[in-house]
């Protein structure tokens, strides 16, 4: 059962603001409805979209009827898509008017919501294509994700009912959500902590202010100011952007809790914004999650701040973590580092290359590996110290080194990709600088603040060829 | 360098663009690398290079490169 089931018990209550102004769940039930009317039961549709009404609307419709969603960012690229479709196969697609035109070979009109288009394949239910009468999708499977935002890599991560259920119910549980909550997006829908805040408060019936403004609009806080939200939750680069807009000086009095996740927040960064917000009555939620996991895994309860201000806290409600040495073998002594391994009814299915992966069952079980390195003190409570995949988080989306080596070099670039969270560092033995930053630009749809980039004689390999990281120029 | 040398070669930098783009039509979002991160970082070298620190009403409201020069005028910068 997914778990928007019975979502019109909230009935005339308040679901979504947005612009054209507040839309009650009993309303937002029929829209969803309407939408996903038009779709077949067990079938893939890429939803690409945005914090918009009738978005939302179709994500939760899909849900309802057992239609598959895989949510994409709207601003992918035409190029990233079309090589989407043509590995998943989609037999619907909801996607903005003005993109919509790009694939009418394929794909004829259903329907039409404001400025959205639901597409459907063109003879569909003949040949190959996801979901009834082509590909079976697996029973379990609900929902579909990217790992890394809308930088167009086919992995996706299949996420079941089951999932997205007890990971929601555990996020209302150690968040409190009530239906007197009310959000503001701040986060874009396909990104899992973004997608999150949606779930839980649809689920505890409270309401969400729905927008593409950034923190940098005037929109924003106009909206802001009108609709006073309790809650929002931000990647680290939004706790930088607070700072600059000077939050301590804000007027906040009618917000409950803030959380941040999406990327580590320097410790002394953490306490600062403990004090901001113990001041004016709001607690401040450092949390840890990865998609793979639905959303979340940790959080560090708000009185915890003041003594572990460095921690990521402890497993969710039904939730359990222990770390693993290099052998295999669990760490069972206090502030030793291992791989920090999690198990839960959040733990995702599995990863998706193409099509005929969405046929799978789960080969997870409950069990993730994070990659990340851990250790726990005497108390229970988890600090990561490092990773053992070679990734960043840029802006709170994961970038993933090797794939950014891998673009690099089919470009023809003699490079390699490094770095630090929030900063991807590029040595290159040609002086291409500004191509490169151009292309990594598009590519990975980051600003290019977030590259930098130094030209070195030559990148320092083994006889085999392979990348000696510990001898690159240090950063 | 002149206030206005120093408030081009600011953007040129925080938005790696040409020199030709300055101007009336230059906006927040107008180009894809003035996001809100661009934004931030471009602001923060604004504030460093001017030596003033700007209210949050004024952070809001920079949203134009025509627009930038008349709030840094209200913190005494001279164009």
């Amino acid at each position: 059962m997914s778990i928007f089931d019975g979502l019109e018990k909230f009935g005339d209550k308040i679901a979504f603001v947005c612009e054209s102004g507040e839309v009650s769940y009993i309303d937002f039930i029929e829209l969803s409805s309407v939408i996903s009317g038009l779709v077949l039961p067990r079938s893939l549709v890429f939803l690409v979209g945005c914090n918009e009404l009738n978005c939302v609307a179709a994500y939760v419709g899909f849900l309802r009827r057992r239609v598959v969603p895989l949510l994409l960012n709207d601003n992918i690229s035409v190029a990233q898509l079309k090589n989407l479709i043509d590995i998943y196969l989609p037999l619907y697609i909801f996607i903005c008017v003005d993109k919509s035109g790009e694939f009418s070979g394929d794909y004829e009109v259903a329907g039409e919501f404001g400025g959205y288009i639901l597409l459907r394949r063109i003879g569909g239910g003949v040949g190959k294509f996801s979901g009834v009468g082509g590909v079976e999708l697996h029973d379990d499977l609900g929902l579909v994700l990217t790992t890394s935002g809308s930088t167009g890599s086919p992995r996706l991560v299949r996420i079941s009912y089951k999932n997205i259920l007890t990971n929601t119910e555990s996020i209302i549980d150690y968040l409190k959500i009530t239906s007197s909550d009310r959000a503001i997006t701040t986060m874009p829908m396909a990104y899992s902590y973004g997608l999150s805040i949606i779930n839980t408060h649809l689920k505890a019936g409270a309401s969400i202010i729905l927008t593409e403004a950034t923190l940098m609009d005037r929109g924003f806080w106009d909206i802001f100011k009108k609709y006073r939200p309790n809650t929002f939750g931000g990647v680290p680069y939004i706790f930088e952007m607070l700072k600059r807009l000077r939050f301590g000086r804000m007027d906040l009095s009618f917000m409950r809790y803030i959380t941040q996740a999406g990327g580590k927040l320097d410790g002394e960064f953490v306490a600062e914004f403990r004090d901001i917000c113990a001041d004016k009555g709001i607690e401040f939620i450092v949390m840890y999650g990865q998609t793979e996991a639905t959303a979340r895994m940790a959080y560090l309860p708000f009185e915890r701040t003041y003594d572990k201000k460095n921690s990521i806290g402890v497993a969710i409600p039904g939730g359990k973590f222990w770390l693993e040495n290099d052998d295999g073998k669990i760490i069972n002594e206090p502030n030793i580092a291992g791989e920090l391994i999690y198990q839960g009814d959040n733990v995702s299915m599995g990863y998706a290359n193409n099509a005929d992966d969405l046929t799978k069952a789960d080969e997870n079980c409950g069990v993730l590996r994070t990659g990340d390195i851990a250790q726990c003190d005497v108390d229970g409570y988890y600090y990561i110290v490092g990773r053992k995949k070679r990734f960043l988080k840029i802006f709170g989306n994961r970038v993933n080194l090797d794939e950014v080596d891998m673009l690099l070099k089919r470009a023809g670039y003699d490079a390699v990709a490094t770095g630090k969270d929030d900063k991807l560092k590029i040595f290159v033995t040609k002086n291409q600088i500004d191509k490169i930053k151009n292309l990594l630009a598009e590519q990975l749809k980051l600003n290019p603040i977030a590259f930098d980039i130094e030209l070195i004689e030559q990148i320092p390999r083994n006889n085999a060829g392979k990348i000696l990281y510990a001898n690159l120029p240090e950063i | 360098m002149s206030n206005i040398e120093k408030y081009d070669a600011i953007f040129i930098k925080s938005f790696d663009v040409d020199g030709s783009v300055l101007g009336p039509d230059l906006k927040y979002q107008s180009i894809p690398s003035w996001d809100s991160v661009g934004h931030m970082s471009m602001v923060a070298a604004m504030e460093d290079s001017f030596d003033v620190m700007l209210e949050t009403e004024d952070i809001i409201d920079f949203s134009s490169y025509d627009k930038g020069k008349e709030i840094l005028s209200k913190y005494g910068v001279e164009f």
